[in-house]
């Protein structure tokens, strides 16, 4: 019984903890470093303490006997040592292993500028497409403020490091968009044909991209649109120059929605207004309508749907430089279309699947017409530069490709993803000038293959070394292309990578012709040096590249057929990036700034020049200040670039492109303001692009036969069609509730 | 005989003693919570309830309890990482919900919403602020008679412009519902969350 009574005793002193014993100690990491805050314990047991901020950990415990020591650290592998609590104070010292992890492993597309809602840092925010001054709401306008893109006013396209606008690819959910600008109107830059709202994700890449994409000699922007809209609504958008009308619908279970929207743009009331340059006698007219279904499937995977169609009509007139008090008419009928599916499935086991397939169809029916001071016809002049003005032309373009790539992520954060790509087109084109008829049709198909794989060796150091082959049926060549980028980490916000990449691009097909000699494909090799600092309030990049052009097309002197593929060339430079959320309070800003020393010999070029496209020095201050209280936001932007070259025809061959135009500058101004309209959530914006009324010269058109007094071709400026363009627009939704979904700043 | 009823009280001593030592470590805990001045404090605070819920394991209330206290601690220094706070809490939660799913967890999950939406309020707020919609309808699913769904819910409306439907006159007939609740509201025992109460009354005051 006495024996009895003792066990009894000391089984209640275990459990009671009557006695104690200290268990102290240190946790450092395999460097040395101090890990202050982490949690040491014991297991199965409520004793434990956390470190303090020199490393060094201390608790009692009532626990007796044999029991297990855990230590554990965020971002560290979790430890555990076995010790025996008796009387005396127990001391364990823990060295933490880091644990490879995507919170703390150094990034290795530091060399792309992103906007996604997904990942917690990124250099860009989804909203900032929408609210950059001068952009207004156009992907690509605000892409021309980050470093690498040039300003170029009188084209559109994507002009990255000394690249043409068709060395650039863009990508919505995995399928290339051939059409993604309105069609070209002479002397006047297209906006982009699809809204920033459609996308959640933007990813772009100023060279040096990813082995999954091809076919771009310089660039690569990624969009990712949404999956699931947030709530059921219907929209509604009222401008002088539009008028639209969309709806949303998300199912019960919220795992489906389905949409459509249409819209038509009418320029009339807006050039009654703003008077333009160009006699538009036939003022722009555009249709737009969209549909999409998106449907959440098992185990996160997401099937959507996007469909787009555009008809539009414009026709514009300016006075010939060939002949005085004739007129050059250009009229253009476009018919558009893009449908796009995309199926993202996780299969399990850290696999993941993503296909996806797109047709899309463009035509574009271009008359130009040599026309009298009456607007009329002039079918003849016996002269041939004029009489070649009057021409019909016919293009169409047709697509369709599929495309699947599979992911399986290994061990911490590692990936392998490989996958193919086939892409069928069909390019006809018809002319019809001086009343005989020439064209025909061009087939392309192009497979590739890919793989890359992301090797973090430890936190700070990650490869990623990736493989493309690519075939053109057209070419009937294959080849090989390696991409390379190794990135460094040099504290927990700084870090270093550098990309290699061999890029290869199939020659424009419009230069093809049956009897075209043997092509091949257009190569550029990066190399990109980045350094990059990102933190939550700022974010520095800085970016040093070199890239070689071998085997560019070269055509006839008027650029009209291939030749050959001896052409080459360069591109290098320094780009520089700043951001700032912190500084002002409530104010957000960015500056960039690019340099760029670039030579091509190319098409036409008789000499190694640069190009039209490249200004030697550009930048942009883009400003942001939003008040919560009050909802309403002011943007402000100014983009600058150096004179860019253009073409003097009085020049000889050896001083080709040698002439600079002036300095570019515009200042752009936008408010947005967020309130309630009868009884929906609205959207008012406005904004005026080039405030001060700068004067811009893009380039000059020079005529082909009329000289002046020192003998000299006359030419006329290239401007926009006028000073400064304005923007005003009142956007509504009914459905969404949002004040429930709070904005409040204070909380 | 008499052996076997010393060994039976025993054991029974210890079976009780096991309830005891839970609770008097969840009181521990809370008098922790309640008397930290500091982010590090609350930490502790934190870290204490995690061990305690790791070593039970079936008990849902320390989960909750080492979350809030982050949350708490996440407000009390301006410099927490608070996505990192919030993905911390959701683990912690996420075991909670595995045990019980209750309004409070849900109630939670919303403040770990606006918690993380405060980091980049213009942007997220599509995402977290719906986020937090949805834990309260939950809530209100699953208990509707819960005081601090209501409070939780005029906050979020006392803190949105009048603009976008929030305000104080939309904020106040919420507040005043929980203030009502919270006259007959009893918490199922003393370890569970019994907060809002002061806080509901003094913001219906301010309303007025």
């Amino acid at each position: 019984m006495k024996r009895l009574l003792l066990l009894s005793i000391g089984v209640m002193a275990a459990t009671f903890g009557w006695s104690q014993v200290k268990v102290m100690g240190s946790l450092k990491d395999t460097k040395g470093r101090i890990l202050a805050g982490s949690s040491v314990s014991i297991k199965d047991a409520y004793d434990g303490g956390l470190t303090d901020s020199t490393g060094k950990f201390k608790f009692k415990t009532f626990e007796k006997g044999n029991q297990m020591l855990v230590a554990k650290s965020i971002g560290y592998k979790t430890q555990e040592y076995p010790i025996v609590v008796e009387k005396d104070s127990i001391v364990v010292d823990f060295i933490m292993k880091e644990e490879i992890s995507e919170l703390k492993a150094v990034v290795i597309t530091a060399n792309s500028f992103e906007a996604s809602d997904k990942k917690k840092s990124t250099v860009l925010r989804p909203l900032d497409i929408a609210t950059t001054a001068g952009a207004n709401a156009d992907i690509s306008a605000t892409i021309q403020t980050l470093p690498g893109a040039q300003k170029v006013g009188e084209q559109e396209g994507l002009f990255i490091r000394g690249g043409s606008a068709e060395e650039s690819k863009i990508i919505i959910d995995g399928s290339v968009v051939n059409n993604f600008f309105f069609s070209s109107v002479p002397g006047i830059a297209q906006r982009g044909r699809f809204s920033p709202f459609l996308f959640s994700g933007t990813q772009f890449t100023s060279g040096g991209y990813s082995a999954l994409y091809g076919q771009a000699l310089s660039a690569v922007l990624s969009l990712e649109s949404i999956d699931l809209p947030e709530r059921s609504e219907v929209q509604v958008g009222i401008s002088p120059l539009f008028t639209s009308v969309g709806f949303q619908q998300l199912g019960k279970n919220k795992k489906t929605s389905y949409g459509a929207s249409y819209s038509y743009t009418d320029l009339a009331l807006y050039q009654a207004v703003v008077p333009q340059a160009p006699d538009f006698y036939r003022r722009p007219v555009f249709h737009n309508m969209d549909a999409n279904f998106r449907i959440k499937t098992k185990r996160g995977g997401m099937l959507k749907f996007y469909t787009y169609y555009n008809a539009s009509d414009l026709a514009l007139r300016r006075p010939s430089l060939d002949s005085i008090g004739m007129k050059n008419a250009f009229a253009l009928t476009n018919f558009n279309s893009f449908s796009n599916v995309q199926w993202r499935q996780p299969l399990g086991k850290g696999w993941k699947m993503t296909a996806s397939a797109a047709i899309s169809y463009n035509n574009d029916l271009i008359n130009s017409q040599l026309q009298n001071q009456q607007n009329a016809l002039v079918n003849s002049t016996g002269i041939s530069v004029l009489d070649a003005q009057n021409f019909n032309i016919r293009v169409t373009n047709t697509m369709w490709q599929v495309r699947g790539v599979l992911e399986k992520k290994f061990g911490a954060i590692n990936a392998v993803r490989f996958g193919g790509e086939l892409w069928k087109h069909t390019d006809s084109n018809s002319t019809r000038v001086f009343s005989s008829r020439f064209g025909g049709t061009t087939n392309e198909t192009y497979v590739a293959a890919f793989a890359e794989s992301d090797l973090y060796i430890t936190n700070e150091l990650a490869f990623r070394p990736g493989l493309r082959m690519e075939r053109s049926d057209l070419l009937n060549k294959i080849n090989i292309a390696p991409r390379a980028s190794l990135s460094y980490k040099l504290n927990t916000n700084s870090q270093f990578s550098f990309d290699y990449g061999i890029f290869y691009q199939t020659p424009e097909r419009r230069y093809f012709r049956p009897w075209t000699p043997e092509q091949d494909f257009q190569r550029a090799d990066h190399y990109i040096l980045t350094y990059q600092h990102l933190s939550r309030d700022y974010t520095f990049r800085t970016q040093l590249y070199y890239k070689d052009y071998a085997k560019l097309l070269r055509t006839d002197a008027n650029a009209l057929e291939a030749v050959s593929v001896n052409g080459n060339g360069f591109a290098k430079g320094l780009e520089l990036f700043w951001r700032d959320r912190k500084t002002f309070k409530g104010m957000d800003y960015w500056i960039s700034y690019s340099y760029l020393d670039t030579r091509r010999l190319y098409l036409n070029y008789p000499i190694n020049a640069q190009p039209t496209f490249a200004a030697t020095h550009s930048g942009s201050v883009v400003l942001k200040k939003f008040w919560v209280k009050q909802m309403f936001g002011v943007n402000w932007s100014w983009n600058w670039s150096s004179g860019r070259p253009y073409l003097n025809p009085n020049k000889p061959a050896d001083q080709f492109l040698s002439d600079r135009t002036i300095f570019y500058s515009t200042n752009n101004f936008s408010l947005n303001w967020l309130t309630k309209i009868f009884k929906s959530n609205g959207v008012v914006v406005a904004g005026i692009n080039n405030v001060f009324n700068e004067k811009q010269i893009f380039g000059y058109n020079y005529s082909n036969r009329l000289k002046d007094a020192a003998g000299q071709f006359i030419r006329e400026a290239v401007t926009p069609p006028a000073p400064r363009s304005f923007f005003l627009g009142v956007f509504l939704s009914w459905g969404v509730d949002r004040s429930q979904q709070n904005i409040n700043n204070n909380l | 005989m008499k052996q076997l009823v010393v060994i039976a009280a025993m054991l029974a001593a210890v079976v009780v003693n096991a309830q005891t030592k839970f609770e008097s470590a969840m009181q521990r805990g809370m008098g922790m919570m309640k008397e930290a001045k500091s982010a590090v404090e609350m930490q502790e605070a934190a870290a204490f309830f995690e061990r305690v819920a790791e070593a039970e394991k079936i008990q849902w209330l320390p989960y909750y309890y080492a979350a809030f206290s982050l949350y708490n601690a996440a407000w009390m220094d301006q410099k927490t990482d608070k996505d990192k706070t919030g993905e911390k809490c959701k683990e912690l939660i996420s075991k909670a919900e595995a045990i019980e799913k209750n309004a409070d967890l849900y109630c939670l999950k919303q403040q770990i919403a606006v918690l993380q939406m405060m980091v980049d309020p213009m942007s997220r707020w599509q995402t977290y602020g719906q986020e937090g919609q949805q834990a309260l309808a939950a809530a209100k699913q699953v208990d509707p008679k819960n005081p601090r769904i209501y409070y939780l819910e005029a906050m979020t409306l006392m803190n949105t412009p009048e603009a976008f439907g929030g305000g104080k006159a939309v904020a106040k007939p919420l507040f005043a519902k929980s203030v009502e609740l919270f006259k007959t509201y009893q918490p199922a025992s003393a370890m569970h969350p019994n907060w809002g109460k002061a806080e509901a009354e003094k913001m219906l005051a301010q309303c007025q």
